[in-house]
């Protein structure tokens, strides 16, 4: 199932579905990138509260979209990751280094939100 | 040893075929959501392995039962170009494509128990066993 995109003001945010295929994750990751220049987002939120699994390929596919969302001006943020995913990818090796997560959606969009602040300021 | 089901792998959907049948046994033995997570997780990644590095392959799923214990086998078995030297496979990040290299040491570390065969040009058999406690 293709992942839907949600616009919301300054922000974009992709929702993840269970079942998740490679063909779903390089299309979300075109979309992603094509989408933050057209509506000139100022983040995006990846919330993978429905996803049961997150193994070595799926991390290292949403690090690289993160990195990519990042060199196209944005900052990305992932929600929602399960207990029990956490868990396994933990023990597999699996790590988000340099990626924001929150716990869910409305965390996550307070923290894009700050950061957004913050650099308005400077 | 019990009757086992075979996921013949040759494409990316058939690793979600393969991962929803784990799930599916696991959860008719009883298996914790965090178990089937693992189970899914070791079946994602050995099939993941065997389409990238074998282009095709099996994976067998089957119930064990020794003495009151009862387990999840998962096995992996292709005819691919096999791997030169195992010992270096397993350790964490090595990798000969463009992977994270954590998928045989990483599958080793979340189960009970874990085998490795392999022969250059005549292919692998990996096989991981997760206990029901
Ligand atoms: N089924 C297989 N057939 C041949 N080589 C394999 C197979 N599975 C793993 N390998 C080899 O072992 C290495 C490590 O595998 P893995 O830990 O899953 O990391 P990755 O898949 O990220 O490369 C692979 O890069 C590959 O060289
Ligand atoms: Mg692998």
């Amino acid at each position: 199932m293709e992942v839907p995109i949600l616009k919301q003001s300054d922000y974009l945010i992709a929702t993840i579905q269970a079942a998740l295929t490679d063909e779903d994750l390089l299309k979300l990751h075109y979309a992603l990138v094509e989408q933050v220049g057209k509506h000139r987002s100022k983040g995006v939120i990846i919330d993978v509260t429905s996803l049961d699994i997150m193994d070595s390929f799926a991390t290292r596919t949403l690090r690289s979209l993160v990195h990519m969302v990042k060199l196209r001006g944005a900052d990305t943020v992932i929600c929602g990751i399960q207990p029990e995913v956490a868990f396994t990818m933990v023990q597999l090796g699996l790590t988000l280094e340099g990626i924001s997560t929150a716990l869910d959606l409305e965390e996550g969009l307070a923290l894009l939100f700050k950061s957004n602040n913050k650099k308005r300021k400077i | 040893m019990e009757g086992g089901s075979t996921i013949v792998i040759t494409s990316a959907s058939d690793i979600i075929v393969a991962r929803e049948l784990g799930r599916k046994i696991g959860k008719e033995l009883n298996f914790s959501l965090t178990d089937l997570t693992i189970i899914a997780t070791v079946i994602s990644e050995l099939a993941r392995n065997i389409i990238v590095f074998a282009k095709q392959g099996n994976i067998v799923i089957e119930t064990i039962r020794q003495g009151k214990k009862v387990g999840i086998v998962i096995t992996a078995i292709d005819k691919g170009p096999g791997i030169p030297d195992i010992f270096l496979a397993m350790q964490d990040g090595y990798s000969t494509g463009k992977g994270l290299g954590l998928g045989l040491p990483g599958v080793r570390r979340l189960v009970d128990e874990f085998e490795i065969f392999s022969e250059t040009a005549k292919g692998t058999k990996v096989l991981a066993k997760k206990w029901l406690l």
